[in-house]
């Protein structure tokens, strides 16, 4: 089923070193992988790129995980190499589905080894998500606060979707049956739930922040604080110098597909 | 463990302890892993969720999580529908669960403009509509005031009058002490003890181990043990019938005595 996508970017909270990374660093790195597999398509480079992740996955021990959602994008891969395959060479096809993968797993990767306490404290120390949300939403933390309630419930729809899932199926609906059209329409008793308890949910989580105060006053302190290690400082060098070396690539020289 | 037509059995354990799983294997929604599941003789792992689902209904912890029509009507034809009744059929059998359920004058109102209590009986009567052999019920207690309770309880020992089995997953101890099924008592993910309610909810060996709380009745009789006065007692009935009988012996004899 489409839910086991999801399991891909659910956090396992385990004590490793990739855990233990700071997210500011670690999304650093997310974003030294996906630049330059982004600007170029040599297959090469790609595959390289994802292989390089396969011992961060291994060391997080979220390989197995990955694996699971990887099986569950085989769809969507295949998708996106057969429409590429008969509109451009084969190389490109294989180039762009290797994008498609490199970015799950970066962002699977990332998801898997940071826990959204963590991620709400790393967005918070942000100057400038501080400075817009202040702008934008009257207050410093609110757009931090937003972000971290949507990755949390996350897990907690996937839950609520297998149960929803569940009931329907008890009540003889078959998913997978009929036509295109009739299949499609086979998804309204479970949206319909879901859409339902989402709602409910954000209006109950309103008032539950409400009658805790929410959102307080400007100096809001944590009981833990993030701070850079060595570990995290190398980490944020080399992504950076990834970075800035693939800008320089792309401007100055031609890479090929292959 | 079996289940045969006209039983009537609760499952009961902590939190975790694997009811609700244990439920689902019912219905093929889990097919075992190891061992065997079969309803009226036939594998789960080989019959499709639907085909097993029109003879063992079951019906959820929360309504909210499988309402979605616009009408009861519509949300209780829904599964009949699914299982392919003929339409007139449908109509007789939803006014006939409606009528069953005390529903019949929100026939035409939207299941979410009704209140908790009775979302959770419009999710009753979506199962049993169809009339299943089982009926799998998940905390059918949880929000219901006493009298819905008792009208649940009649309801319950009709059905079971009728031959159909019930099986219910609760923690509710007062509600099964009064209806006195048998008992499956689970403690993680195993079966630790099964018989009659007034056996398993009166020894404080197996209460202790499936953390649940004794029933009132269990706890005054535990107490009036030196009376003479039996301890496997869990209902106000039987409990009532006891202490009469009691209280006229020592009636007869403190007029004898004086």
């Amino acid at each position: 089923m489409s839910l086991r996508v999801l399991n891909g970017f659910k956090f396992s909270s385990l004590r490793t070193p990739v855990h233990r990374l700071d997210p500011r660093a670690k999304f650093m790195l997310v974003i030294g992988i996906i630049v330059p597999s982004l600007l170029f398509t040599n297959v090469y480079l790609l595959s390289g790129l994802l292989l390089v992740q396969v011992p961060l996955l291994l060391v997080g021990r979220v390989a197995r995980r990955w694996v699971q959602s990887l099986r569950a994008g085989v769809f969507l891969s295949a998708l996106i190499f057969v429409v590429n395959f008969f509109t451009g060479p084969l190389a490109n096809a294989v180039a762009l589905t290797l994008r498609f993968l490199l970015l799950m797993t970066a962002f699977s990767f990332f998801f898997m080894t940071t826990s959204p306490d963590d991620l709400g404290l790393a967005i918070d120390k942000v100057g400038f998500i501080r400075w817009l949300s202040r702008r934008w939403l009257g207050y410093p933390n609110a757009l931090s606060f937003t972000f971290t309630t949507a990755v949390r419930l996350v897990p907690t729809m996937a839950v609520d979707a297998q149960t929803v899932v569940d009931a329907q199926r008890s009540r003889g609906l078959e998913l997978d049956k009929g036509n295109l059209l009739k299949r499609v329409r086979n998804y309204i008793p479970i949206l319909i739930p879901l859409l339902l308890i989402a709602i409910r949910r954000s209006l109950e989580l309103a008032e539950a922040l409400e009658a805790r105060g929410f959102p307080g006053k400007e100096g809001r302190t944590s009981l833990f604080e993030l701070r850079f290690k060595l570990v995290d400082y190398a980490l944020l060098g080399i992504s950076l110098a990834g970075i800035v070396l693939s800008f320089w690539v792309f401007f100055h020289y031609r890479v090929p597909t292959i | 463990m079996k289940i045969d037509s006209g039983d009537f059995l609760a499952i009961m354990g902590e939190n975790g302890a694997g009811k609700t799983t244990l439920a689902k294997q019912l219905n093929g929604l889990l097919k075992p892993s190891l061992g065997k599941v079969t309803v009226d003789g036939d594998d789960t792992t080989k019959k499709s969720v639907a085909q097993l689902s029109r003879r063992v209904g079951i019906v959820f912890q929360n309504p909210d999580h499988l309402l979605f029509s616009e009408t009861v009507k519509e949300e209780v034809g829904f599964a009949l529908k699914n299982f392919g009744f003929e339409p007139d059929v449908v109509v007789k059998q939803v006014e006939r669960t409606l009528e069953a359920l005390d529903l019949a004058h929100y026939a035409d109102t939207s299941p979410f403009l009704l209140s908790g209590g009775e979302r959770k009986r419009v999710a009753l009567a979506a199962v049993l509509a169809w009339e299943p052999d089982y009926l799998v019920l998940d905390e059918p207690t949880i929000g219901q005031d006493y009298q819905q309770k008792e009208r649940l309880r009649n309801f319950i020992l009709q059905l079971n009058s009728q031959g159909k089995a019930v099986v219910m997953v609760t923690h509710d101890v007062e509600f099964v002490a009064e209806c006195n099924p048998k008992v499956v008592l689970m403690s993680k993910g195993r079966i630790v003890a099964q018989g009659q309610a007034d056996e398993i909810l009166s020894d404080d060996d197996l209460i202790q181990k499936a953390s649940l709380v004794k029933p009132q009745m269990a706890k005054l009789f535990s107490q009036l043990g030196e009376f003479g006065l039996p301890r496997d007692v869990v209902d106000v009935h039987r409990a009532k019938m006891l202490l009469e009988e009691k209280l006229s012996e020592v009636k007869i004899r403190v007029a004898q005595s004086s």
